[in-house]
């Protein structure tokens, strides 16, 4: 469909868009390369009065590595993820999970702050976040927020960020060189949304067992989350093949997934299972 | 309910356009509408079908899914710039020569995503042309064409070795 009528606003500073944000009073919506927010416009799922456009706005673009971990500017796109060659050693699992993100087009233009404020649950983005313990730093009329990944989602398309808020920079933990990690997604066609996915990481201690395992998932419940009991699983073991199957019977048992036209329940429930199952036997392999 | 008009500054296919266009026209519905580049072609309108890529300022974009307003300041290629005359590029003539298109309804879409990823990558292989093509659907041809014709395509692109 066309899209409804809006008016549109470029601010050249970050404090010009939050305070276009804040005077329509939770219907003005921000939009930088438009990639979610132009499908629900042309659904008509989103009407808003205004557009605040992120154009012009100076240093959201940015991908710095340092001793302290990973900050994304909230501009950054997927296509400067994927390039970016520190993030092969600096981030594997960034890298593999963007990887998955959309098309060649979408992937030009689409940004991770645009992906996190959609909230979409079967979106990569959001669930790397959430994964891999991502701090949200938002900025609003009242001053700066620095959010967990993990309190941040509420529900589809629904995040606690408030009306006057944005999402400027999206910051990681360091990445050790030896953790191991695995990430796998089924979707029908490559690019479209996940009907599951699935992204595991843990270290080993001085004996080979792992410590810190982290299992999240995608597509598979009203938020991106990750699986304490699948985790659970994992933690202490060599990671064998009992522990695999352990977790990956775990997972099957602590997701909540929803039947929708592309796969039923339990399909996705067996779905996620089955995709532990073979990441820990690549991350047990790598 | 409430819209408002903007001025729009940019460059299609070499040559300057200063229009007016209004907060809710999306690229693709100005290039056809205002502009009469009516090449590019609109299918889903929601970022799925990959028929109305075109490129700015060097990147194969959604035109569908990008506010026409938002291309103040860029240059633009649609399909109608890609050849400088009357003839075909050697793309075009690659898709000709493996039957790449039936109905063409996908097919300007499908040159625009190529064009920019042989100008980007003229040495990209068949997997990675498979993947980058997953975003333009066609619903004529069963693919193997197009991509047989972009991987013959790719020579073209390739810069002579001792430029």
């Amino acid at each position: 469909m066309k899209l409804p009528p809006f008016e549109y606003a470029c601010p050249a500073t970050l404090d010009e868009a939050i305070a276009l944000l804040a005077s329509r009073d939770g219907d003005a919506k921000a939009i930088s390369g438009g990639q979610s927010l132009m499908p629900i416009l042309a659904f008509r799922l989103a009407s808003p009065s205004l557009l605040v456009d992120l154009k012009k706005l100076k240093g959201l673009d940015q991908i710095k590595i340092d001793a302290s971990g990973i900050t994304l500017g909230a501009k950054v796109s997927w296509r400067q993820i994927e390039d970016d060659k520190r993030l092969a050693t600096a981030h594997p699992l960034l890298q593999e999970m963007i990887s998955h993100v959309a098309h060649y087009q979408i992937r030009n233009r689409g940004t991770v702050g645009g992906s996190i404020a959609h909230a979409d649950p079967a979106a990569e983005m959001p669930g790397f976040s959430v994964t891999c313990d991502a701090k949200i730093v938002v900025k609003g009329s009242s001053g700066e927020r620095i959010i967990p990944a993990g309190e941040f989602f509420e529900g589809p398309l629904m995040t606690v960020l408030e009306a006057d808020e944005l999402i400027t920079e999206i910051r990681l933990p360091p990445w050790p060189a030896a953790r191991r990690w695995g990430m796998l997604e089924f979707a029908r066609r490559r690019g479209d949304f996940a009907m599951g996915g699935v992204a595991v990481f843990y270290d080993l201690d001085a004996q080979g067992r792992a410590v810190d395992a982290h299992v999240g998932v995608i597509g598979a419940g009203s938020i991106p989350h990750r699986v304490p009991g699948a985790e659970a699983a994992i933690n202490g073991t060599t990671v064998d093949e009992t522990a695999i199957l352990a977790a990956a019977k775990a997972a099957a048992a602590g997701v909540e997934p929803l039947t929708d036209i592309h796969a039923s329940a339990a399909y996705r429930r067996n779905l996620i299972s089955v995709l532990l199952e073979r990441a820990l036997r690549a991350a047990v392999a790598r | 309910m409430p819209t408002s008009k903007h001025r729009a500054v940019f460059e299609v296919n070499g040559k300057a356009v200063d229009i007016e266009v209004e907060s809710r026209t999306t690229l693709s519905d100005c290039l056809r509408h205002q502009l009469r580049l009516t090449g590019t072609h609109v299918g889903c309108e929601h970022g799925v079908c990959g028929a109305c890529t075109i490129i700015i300022d060097g990147a194969a974009v959604r035109s569908c899914l990008t506010l026409a307003v938002q291309a103040d300041g860029s240059q633009i290629t649609t399909v109608e710039g890609i050849s400088f005359d009357e003839g075909l590029t050697p793309l075009q003539t690659a898709f000709r020569k493996h039957h790449a298109l039936q109905c063409g309804f996908c097919t300007p879409g499908m040159l625009m995503t190529a064009h920019a990823l042989l100008t980007e990558n003229p040495d990209v292989d068949e997997e990675g042309i498979r993947h980058v093509l997953s975003g333009n659907i066609c619903r004529c041809t069963g693919y193997i064409p197009i991509i047989q014709a972009v991987l013959e395509a790719r020579a073209a692109y390739k810069k002579p070795e001792n430029a």
